[in-house]
């Protein structure tokens, strides 16, 4: 089975075929996603604003940083169902002919690696033994690659 | 050219609600709960605030492209009504509410009063999120 034929699969699929005979669904979906990216947005750049030495600079980084991780975790709980949902309304007849689809499934999984991961250790790391351009260059990359994510998602959502 | 403000636009989201969002947490108590709120306004609003100048600035070109099919949307209009109501609360919030903020800087969950702001702030920019999302789906379902 190619890719082609199990996002036709998805498509075409009675949930998706009853959830797109409502023109009231799709939108909706949308707007909860856009909801959970500035949720995500809120989470990430207070961390990473604090990386650059902005923000909350006074507060210790791994404080901020694990207040902000539970809501980062929020973001997601809305914004992958959702995303999920609107790719599947659409996935063999849009999504897959789109490079900005691709671009935003390559860029995701890193986004999300590179978080949980290097930006995480970081956060929790003991301030002073870290030089402040290894919190600066962490904070560079997340923000590239999400702003990538975010772009790449409003290119998709072109009529 | 109208893409690229629109990209702005949406990449700006995450600066302005997201900050506002995080500050609106704190006012719940739900975040950040030993940093003084008045630290985490005093810190964070400037970024909200420049967030809100792109998004004002972005928003205007976008109603621009097409001021009279905008002007006649109803979805714009219950979000630029949103936006004013939206305005009230936080001018209400600083001239109220947030002037006895030294009584309750430091408490984990702020009073109810506090909590009221913050709750509503979420509420009025999840609704205008929404209505700015249906802009384009009027054709569909009104016309």
């Amino acid at each position: 089975m190619s890719v082609l034929d199990f996002f036709e699969g998805l498509q075409y699929s009675p949930l998706l075929v009853a959830m797109r005979s409502s023109s009231w669904v799709f939108p909706i979906i949308a707007s909860l996603h856009l909801m959970g990216l500035a949720l995500l947005g809120g989470a990430v750049l207070i961390v990473d604003l604090r990386l650059l030495g902005f923000g909350l600079r006074s507060q210790p980084l791994e404080q901020i940083a694990r207040d902000a991780e539970r809501w980062l975790l929020v973001s997601l709980a809305v914004l992958l169902p959702t995303g999920i949902l609107q790719f599947m309304c659409f996935a063999a007849t849009k999504y897959y002919y789109l490079t900005a689809f691709w671009v935003k499934m390559a860029a995701l999984p890193l986004a999300l690696l590179f978080t949980f991961t290097v930006r995480r250790t970081v956060a929790v790391a003991d301030e002073t033994r870290l030089s402040p351009v290894w919190n600066k260059l962490v904070a560079v990359v997340s923000l590239s690659l999400w702003s990538t994510v975010v772009i790449a998602g409003r290119l998709i959502g072109l009529p | 050219m109208y893409l690229i403000v629109l990209t702005v636009h949406v990449m700006t989201l995450c600066l302005f609600v997201g900050t506002a969002a995080m500050v609106d947490l704190r006012l719940l108590g739900l975040t950040m709960q030993k940093v003084r709120v008045s630290e985490v306004m005093a810190r964070l609003l400037p970024w909200t605030s420049a967030g809100f100048l792109v998004m004002l600035v972005s928003g205007a070109l976008l109603f621009y492209a097409a001021p009279l099919l905008r002007y006649q949307n109803v979805f714009f209009r219950a979000k630029m009504g949103a936006l004013v109501l939206a305005g009230l609360n936080v001018w209400v919030f600083h001239n109220s509410v947030y002037r006895s903020v030294a009584e309750w800087d430091l408490d984990p969950i702020p009073p109810r009063s506090a909590r009221m702001t913050g709750g509503l702030s979420l509420l009025l920019w999840a609704f205008l999120i929404t209505m700015g999302r249906m802009i384009p789906y009027q054709v569909y379902w009104l016309n």
